[in-house]
């Protein structure tokens, strides 16, 4: 086993080494590969999480690249049991062209079934369906002393709680069942209104919650504040029943794809480019509301066109920020929020926001609650970076909200303890042998 | 060339074999796999039924044991009497220090990298002689171009099995049988789960769809990734001279 592996997350930062890789080949052997090394272990899929929750600095991780096989699919219902290696991707691949989707996905494909399940991942349906937790009928548990547990909405449903959005540390998860969702094609029919405010966000967000499967906004955080904080793109779906003569080249696409090559030199995207950026993204859309129909791939996955999209932010890396905020009556928190990004001039090239449904998660650190979420990216500068997401965090915590795990590097252990008050009951079913640096981070350990 | 059908897969739990399993279950393909392990082959089959595939059948065979080769040969054309697909995909790769030090090692790695793969072309070649088309194609290696000092029993093995099926193409020319020899580069799998992964190692995925286009285009012999193709024949071609005196 190769020693001292350097393993990064999606944002590249921060880099750590590992002991090794541990890559158990089917899954009646991942009880004893678990067995078979003496440190901590933290079970990985594609590594897509943004910070350090994927990254166990000084100890194993436990690739489910192996775990990839199909069990069942019920032509009826829709229920698909599957390991959890699968990759999101490849369930695409193979039912899109059947007529089934995801129940939810997240804003990129390469994610692994059992990153799904661990992260409790939202997607453009929230506030209609919940989050990918809310669609898991059952699955099944590793831990380290070799016993298996089945968990489900009846059995074990403690468990299945802990697991579901518990990151990974409650055991490795070998299969699971969920149900996809019948759609009448590979297309959406989309439409995108410009909005000028916050409010104005808000406003469009009501009137669409009922009539829109998806609802997705882009945000151009450096925009002039006095509107009360930030212009930005609504953008509206619903699945089309458009159908195409050559069925076979659309239902899923295999287009080229394009890898970045390199680590982009930092200046690519630093405060004047993006600034450039989101001025050209605003008014390329000359009327307030736009109409299209265009295929799946393109509008839930637009980063995913480009392999090693995270090149572009340079060697640094970048980090993200995602927080979720319950509304209140003036929205004074996402105000504030924007007010100082904009106050910092740091810019971000990423903001995308989104009223969050009233659905209950049903993981016990799932993310999602009533209210706006918020997630933007910057190029990891250092220096006055940290400080201002340090403070973003206060006015999330002051405001009852949180941070997504998920896409967090840095936040601090009593933000984090603020956040998830079923924190401490969490800590009972976390396998002794599990752990990750975001964990050790934020409870101190 | 046409796209086989009807395929037999030995070594069907390896992650290349695997991979372009579910190329022709998409296709629609019936599907016969060979593995040490039923619980794996069972697992297999209602995967590659899930994605596609008409219909699967297993049976578990050992390499080192020829009877349980015939065994899987038989129940295969029991099932599926006009197969017109052969995938040998299995292999081990053997620690060369330990094949040095223990002759048993040694005469292992040759036996399941090489003389069972014989066993399996010798006893169902009369079939695809008869039946007059069809597709075998071949898992060998870049490793047996030339006999290098880090593995060559393995790369020995490899070779021998590359030298059988140029003769077997050649023999089976005449009948319209395409005989495929693929020889894949790094590629990450379990096999080489101990080996430091470098820039040259591709996925399974990768090699899969190298196979199922050099099956579908009728290619004799195709390198996976392409350009394994340049560096053996760099490496085939240094004089003998030089090559005993370099680390490789």
């Amino acid at each position: 086993m190769p020693n001292n592996l350097i393993f990064e997350s999606w944002g590249r930062f921060p880099r750590v080494s590992h002991l090794g890789e541990i890559s158990p080949r089917c899954i009646s052997k991942v009880g004893e590969t678990i067995k078979s090394v003496n440190s901590s272990i933290l079970p990985r899929g594609l590594g897509r999480s943004y910070g350090d929750s994927c990254l166990n600095e000084g100890g194993y991780l436990l690739s489910t690249k192996w775990l990839n096989k199909f069990y069942s699919f019920d032509t009826n219902t829709g229920l698909l049991k599957c390991e959890s290696g699968v990759t999101l991707d490849e369930i695409l691949r193979v039912f899109v062209p059947r007529g089934w989707f995801l129940p939810v996905t997240p804003g990129t494909k390469f994610v692994t079934v059992g990153g799904a399940i661990a992260n409790d991942i939202h997607g453009k349906n929230h506030h209609k369906v919940g989050t990918f937790g809310n669609h898991v009928i059952r699955f099944e548990l590793q831990r380290s002393d070799g016993t298996r547990i089945l968990c489900s909405k009846d059995t074990n449903f403690d468990w299945f709680r802990a697991t579901i959005g518990g990151l990974g540390l409650t055991g490795v998860i070998l299969w699971a069942e969920f149900k996809l969702k019948p759609i009448p094609g590979p297309y959406i029919e989309m439409e995108s209104v410009k909005f000028k405010s916050i409010d104005e966000f808000l406003q469009i967000s009501k009137e669409s919650e009922r009539d829109y499967e998806y609802t997705v906004s882009w945000l151009d955080c450096l925009s002039n504040n006095s509107y009360g904080g930030g212009r930005g793109i609504f953008m509206r779906g619903n699945h089309s029943d458009r159908k195409e003569n050559d069925e076979s080249q659309v239902l899923h696409r295999n287009s080229a794809w394009k890898t970045f090559p390199f680590d982009a030199p930092s200046f690519f995207l630093s405060t004047p480019t993006i600034k450039i950026f989101n001025f050209f993204y605003y008014h390329k859309q000359l009327k307030k509301h736009k109409r299209s129909n265009i295929h799946y791939d393109p509008f839930f996955y637009p980063l995913d066109q480009i392999h090693h999209w995270n090149r572009m932010y340079g060697n640094r890396g970048f980090l993200q920020w995602q927080c979720a905020v319950p509304l209140t009556e003036k929205n004074e928190a996402i105000k504030i929020i924007l007010k100082e990004i904009n106050k910092s001039r740091l810019g971000s090239f990423l903001v995308t926001l989104k009223e969050f449904g009233n659905l209950t998660p049903c993981g016990m650190l799932s993310f999602p609650i009533p209210g706006i979420t918020l997630a933007l990216d910057f190029p990891n500068i250092g220096g006055r970076l940290f400080p201002l997401l340090d403070r973003l965090d206060e006015i999330v915590n002051e405001f009852k909200g949180r941070i997504y795990p998920a896409k967090d590097a840095r936040m601090a252990g009593r933000t984090f303890n603020a956040s998830f008050p079923e924190l401490e009951n969490l800590s009972k079913y976390i396998d002794p042998k599990f752990s990750s640096s975001f964990y050790r981070r934020v409870r101190g350990k | 060339m046409v796209k086989p059908t009807k395929i037999l897969i030995f070594g069907a739990a390896s992650a290349i074999a695997f991979e372009t399993a579910k190329l022709f279950a998409k296709d629609g393909a019936s599907l016969y796999l060979c593995a040490r392990d039923e619980d794996e082959l069972k697992r297999l089959s209602e995967d590659l039924i899930v994605r596609g595939a008409k219909e699967v059948g297993y049976s578990i065979f050992d390499a080192l044991n020829d009877k349980s080769i015939i065994n899987a040969i038989d129940s295969c054309l029991a099932k599926f009497p006009d197969i017109d697909g052969l995938l040998i995909a299995y292999g081990t790769l053997p620690d060369q220090k330990l094949c040095e030090a223990d002759v048993e090692e040694m005469r292992k790695a040759i036996n399941i990298n090489f003389t069972s793969v014989g066993v399996i072309l010798t006893h169902i070649v009369a079939h695809f002689q008869k039946q007059g088309c069809g597709t075998i194609a071949v898992i060998s290696s870049v490793a047996g171009d030339r006999g290098r000092q880090s593995n060559y029993v393995y790369g020995s093995a490899k070779g021998a099995l590359s030298i059988f099926l140029s003769g077997l193409r050649q023999g089976l020319n005449k009948s319209g049988v395409q005989v495929l020899t693929v020889k894949p580069g790094f590629v990450d799998t379990p096999m080489t789960a101990n080996l430091k992964k470098g820039i040259l190692f591709v996925g399974p995925d990768v090699v899969a769809k190298g196979i199922y286009k050099a099956i579908i285009k009728g290619k004799d012999i195709v390198y996976l990734p392409w350009f394994w193709w340049g560096i053996m024949m760099i490496i085939r071609n240094i004089p003998e001279k030089i090559f005993k005196k370099i680390k490789l």
